[in-house]
């Protein structure tokens, strides 16, 4: 019955999302929802290493915009979009790896000083390199891919197409999370040094999940160089990384749904919001503030919990004793040690 | 949704008179609103600038009574938070959901260059003060029009009077890392070095850059300092270059002595000499006027960011007039922009060349103390200054844009 409920709803959120452009009204909101799922797909793929690796990356963008900048500069070069995208996904695994290595020789906050520091390099890179990235005047791309001979240029078909990857990243990251790989992952989040008595090889389970948060974070970088047609320095700048961060902490980490409303959350605020309230920047810190003292595990599973006790107690009324009062779970580094 | 509905039974009850009356039908299409989109960044550190745009436009409606060419004019604001991604969705913003009939900014180069071909396949008009050289030289968008200037149009004369009337033999440039310093001294260093004069160094201190001590330690031997800081930066690097001692004497660009900043400068501003397409003390009808409300609305006399706004609401108002008001045959809208011709602007007369950048005079100017109050007094003026200088228009496009290598440096 439960499992039924399950697969009705879930049903009922892919039917709501595949008409989406039909009932949202005018083009403009179209345009809204495919970046909402760019940024979903950026920070579930961001979440693979923060929340179920229990590493905390603040060099991400640096991943996002190397590919959106190699995919940029080989369409400018005058490759076709299979080869671009092909070759920046690539390039992304390959700064991935690089990245990975260099970063995971440390822990906690060694490895976010390092990935900070990487994701600087980057930037540097993006905004000097000035005959390959043009600087700050950044790259311009004039066209779209058609898969299929289906044209991307109109809202629309971006929409469908954002969607039908946003799916699969969805699909592929929880098949990764529930797998057996997966259950080693957060072992070596939770217990490193009893999963490493137990034989397995912790940095080489981190690395590889590094290259996978790797790998969706450039899926989401050729989103987004698709959908603005345009990348320069600002992508890849710290705060670019740390905003996909707050996504998902914000959400809530090591949960599939928690960065989906994490990105839902930031996109709407920064751009639909701005256009009605001057000071968003002040209501969206007060947004994390609120989330930080209310739900500290993040959107999702504080919503979870909130729900839980409510009906909890609605059903044992009026015995409800004081210990129903909800408390937080930490999730990053939850189990005992 | 509520304001379309309020227009179409507004627009019912319109037809329904002008059947009663049997009034011409075309009548009820002058009665919908202008539609006016101001890009502009009201948060972060670009914001002083972007709320003296908001500022300059808001005042322009105010003088024309909210009506252009006989049709109420409303204007929709997108803050774009500085940033090229959030630039884009506000345009999308403007123009798909809003349907503005044109539209007005963004500031920086970056923002505006992430939206230039987004705003052409929608062949949305769009006037903007970014200054980046390319949107009218090498990478031209015909639906864009610029009143205020490319980075190096003012730069041009100031090399050409530093070099002609001061005398100056040899300058280092101090600027931002970033394209719009790049563009602002090759344009200098060309003019300066066609001149007969001599650059020693360039210097790019990043735009964040709380201290300026390691860049001041390097300007020495030369005739003088020519300084082309954006936004706020101009104070911070004044305040400290007088803290140090140094005496050279400074030249600057339009932004780095803004008039709009006078207020916040202090003695260390006396005497410096700059170059701009506008100057707050020109006398026209049109600058007192404008000049005059500024300081009554916001207590500010304006500078070249509220200027620009203004001048660019002046443009469109006269396309308007002459297409009667009609914003439908978007070509016809632009090609009425491009073929504007005004006299009496802030900044005295402007038309536009044939890529949509103005072509108006530029003021020399100089820092002065008078009546306790800090002014720039305008001590020459070069007419009629185009983007390309008096360089021949193909044999400057065809040399690279001006970048942080070129033109090199010589030996």
């Amino acid at each position: 019955m439960r499992r039924l409920a399950a697969l009705g709803s879930l049903l009922l959120a892919l039917g709501l999302l595949a008409s989406l452009p039909a009932w949202i009204g005018n083009s403009y909101y179209v345009n809204i929802a495919s970046q909402v799922l760019l940024y979903a797909v950026f920070a579930l793929g961001l979440n693979v290493i923060v929340g179920y690796a229990g590493l905390v990356s603040l060099g991400h963008a640096g991943l996002f915009g190397i590919a959106a900048y190699s995919g940029a500069i080989l369409i400018t070069a005058g490759y076709g979009h299979f080869v671009a995208i092909a070759g920046a996904l690539v390039v992304t695994l390959g700064v991935a790896a690089l990245f990975a290595v260099l970063a995971l020789r440390g822990t906690g906050l060694g490895f976010v000083m390092i990935t900070v520091a990487l994701g600087q390099i980057v930037w540097g890179v993006a905004y000097r390199w000035i005959s390959l990235t043009n600087g700050d005047n950044g790259v311009s791309i004039t066209s779209r891919p058609a898969p299929f001979g289906l044209s991307l240029v109109d809202a629309n078909p971006f929409y469908w197409a954002t969607l039908v990857v946003f799916l699969v990243a969805v699909a592929a990251i929880a098949i990764f999370v529930a797998s057996p790989f997966g259950a080693s992952l957060r072992g070596t989040r939770d217990q490193p040094r009893r999963m490493n008595a137990l034989g397995y090889n912790v940095w080489l389970i981190r690395f590889l999940a590094f290259l996978f948060s790797g790998l969706w974070s450039g899926v989401a970088g050729l989103l987004f160089l698709y959908y603005n047609q345009f990348v320069s320095p600002q992508t890849v700048a710290l705060t670019a990384s740390a905003e996909v961060l707050l996504m998902v902490i914000s959400g809530g980490t090591a949960t599939l749904l928690g960065p989906i409303a994490g990105a839902l959350l930031v996109v709407i605020m920064k751009n639909v919001a701005s256009g009605y309230i001057e000071r968003w920047n002040f209501v969206l810190g007060a947004i994390f503030v609120a989330i930080v003292i209310f739900m500290p595990e993040g959107l999702v599973p504080g919503s979870l919990r909130l729900w839980r006790w409510a009906t909890r107690r609605r059903r044992q009324h009026p015995a409800g004793p004081a210990a129903m009062a909800p408390v937080p779970h930490g999730s990053i580094n939850g189990g005992a040690q | 949704m509520a304001p379309r509905v309020g227009r179409r039974t507004f627009a019912k009850r319109v037809g329904a008179a002008a059947l009663a009356a049997a009034l011409p039908m075309p009548a009820i299409a002058e009665d919908k609103p202008i539609k006016i989109g101001l890009l502009t960044v009201k948060t972060g550190p670009l914001a002083q600038g972007g709320i003296q745009m908001e500022q300059g436009t808001n005042l322009f409606l105010k003088h024309r009574g909210h009506k252009l060419a006989g049709r109420k004019a409303e204007l929709v604001v997108g803050d774009t938070g500085g940033n090229p991604a959030g630039t884009k969705t506000k345009a999308q913003e403007l123009i798909e959901r809003d349907h503005v009939d044109f539209i007005v900014g963004p500031l920086a180069a970056f923002e505006l260059l992430a939206i230039s071909d987004y705003v052409a396949q929608h062949k949305c008009p769009i006037l903007s003060l970014a200054a980046a050289e390319d949107m009218t030289q090498r990478k031209p968008n015909p639906y864009f029009v610029r009143a205020s200037g490319t980075s190096a149009q003012a730069m041009h004369p100031l090399a050409d009077y530093a070099a002609k009337e001061l005398k100056y033999k040899s300058v280092i440039t101090v600027t931002e890392d970033f394209a719009f310093g790049y563009e602002q001294m090759g344009g200098f260093q060309r003019v300066f070095e066609d001149a007969g004069g001599k650059l020693a160094k360039k210097l790019w201190p990043p735009i964040v850059t709380p201290d300026y001590t390691p860049y001041l330690a390097q300007l020495s031997g030369v005739d003088a300092v020519v300084s082309g800081f954006a936004g706020s930066n101009p104070l911070k690097f004044m305040k400290q270059y007088k803290d140090q001692g140094l005496t050279l004497p400074i030249i600057a660009g339009s932004v780095a002595m803004d008039d709009a900043l006078l207020k916040s400068f202090g003695d260390e501003a006396v005497g410096t000499i700059s170059c701009s397409g506008y100057t707050a003390d020109l006398d026209t009808p049109s600058n007192k006027k404008f000049v005059e409300g500024m300081v009554a609305d916001y207590g500010n006399i304006p500078g070249i960011y509220a200027a620009g706004l203004y001048m660019s609401g002046m443009v469109a108002e006269a396309a308007l007039e002459k297409t009667g008001g009609k914003t439908d045959d978007k070509e016809a809208f632009i090609a009425a922009m491009r073929g504007v011709s005004l006299t009496d602007t802030p900044r005295g007369p402007f038309h536009f060349d044939h890529l949509g950048n103005v072509i108006g005079n530029a003021f020399i100017r100089r820092c002065e103390r008078k009546d306790g109050k800090l002014v720039n007094t305008t001590i020459k003026t070069y007419k009629d200054v185009g983007q390309f200088w008096t360089f021949d228009e193909k044999w400057f496009l065809a040399q690279p844009v001006y970048s942080r290598d070129y033109p090199p440096l010589k030996g």
